[in-house]
């Protein structure tokens, strides 16, 4: 093998992946629209799928993989029950963001 | 090989991750968010994990995303958020600040302890390395109905769990019920 040729290492991966991890965080620290704060997790939830399977490679191990498959099903059910909750408050008081919600009234 | 490919997909991925945080309107940042989707697909490919890229496709890109979308359309919230307010005085910088301790400390976990990883499983089937080209799908199917099939089944249930519960949220309350 060339030994001019770089081959990204598992490091780099989960690099990348604190990198999107951190950037989502910022993102929900930083944005006050209910729906980009959860895109934002989103972005979070992938960084840490990413991690697995990068870590399920380097240990030569599928549970990785059957992890992230998890991961993958509870993002879907959080999202359709967060959006649920988003329309049902939006339809009642609309155009609003984070910091009107700051009490568990209606 | 793999290094182009991961220079590429790490471009597609921190460029959308910045759109989703940056970008005004909340339409523009759902695109930016396939964008990040379809990097972090290419990232399963190259790490031998295709099965789990083509659900990240149909999963994430194609119902999570439509989701937003249709509900960014449907509330009807997508005019443009002015960034330039803060409402809490020194926000911004107390969130810069906490991305830069976080990633620190990530950082400097990922440093000391990436050598501490060492190989221990059977393997990885995969179309990349050479199987045949199931054989991916075929070891995690292994791997979730006999190791992890009660997760699956208590999967099964949250997924009934979510579906009553949003209808539930979502629907309109008749006059004279409740």
């Amino acid at each position: 093998m060339n030994a001019l040729v770089v081959v990204p290492t598992t490091t780099w991966y989960l690099l990348l992946s604190a990198v999107l991890f951190t950037i989502g965080t910022v993102g929900v620290l930083v944005r006050r629209n209910p729906l980009v704060m959860f895109m934002c997790i989103e972005l979070m939830l992938n960084a840490v799928n990413l991690t697995f399977v990068t870590l399920g490679r380097r240990l030569n191990d599928i549970d990785g993989q059957a992890i992230v498959f998890f991961v993958l099903v509870v993002a879907a059910a959080e999202v359709v029950v967060g959006l649920g909750i988003i329309v049902a408050i939006m339809r009642r008081r609309s155009g609003i963001t984070v910091d009107d919600l700051a009490e568990l009234k209606g | 090989m793999e290094l182009f490919v991961f220079v590429c997909a790490t471009a597609m991925i921190i460029v959308g991750a910045l759109g989703v945080v940056l970008r005004k309107h909340p339409v523009h940042a759902a695109l930016s968010l396939v964008l990040t989707l379809f990097g972090i697909a290419v990232l399963f490919v190259a790490q031998h994990a295709e099965f789990l890229a083509a659900v990240q496709v149909i999963v994430y890109a194609g119902a999570i995303v439509v989701l937003f979308l249709f509900v960014i359309m449907l509330l009807g919230v997508d005019q443009v958020e002015n960034l330039k307010t803060e409402p809490l005085a020194g926000q911004r910088w107390v969130a810069g600040l906490v991305g830069v301790c976080l990633l620190g400390l990530l950082g400097a976990a990922i440093y000391t302890g990436a050598d501490s990883v060492i190989s221990r499983g059977e393997g990885i089937a995969s179309n990349v390395a050479g199987d045949n080209p199931d054989a991916n799908i075929q070891q995690l199917a292994s791997s979730i109905f006999s190791d992890y099939v009660m997760a699956f089944e208590v999967t099964s249930i949250l997924l009934v769990v979510a579906v009553v519960g949003t209808v539930l949220l979502s629907r309109r309350r008749t006059a004279g019920k409740s």
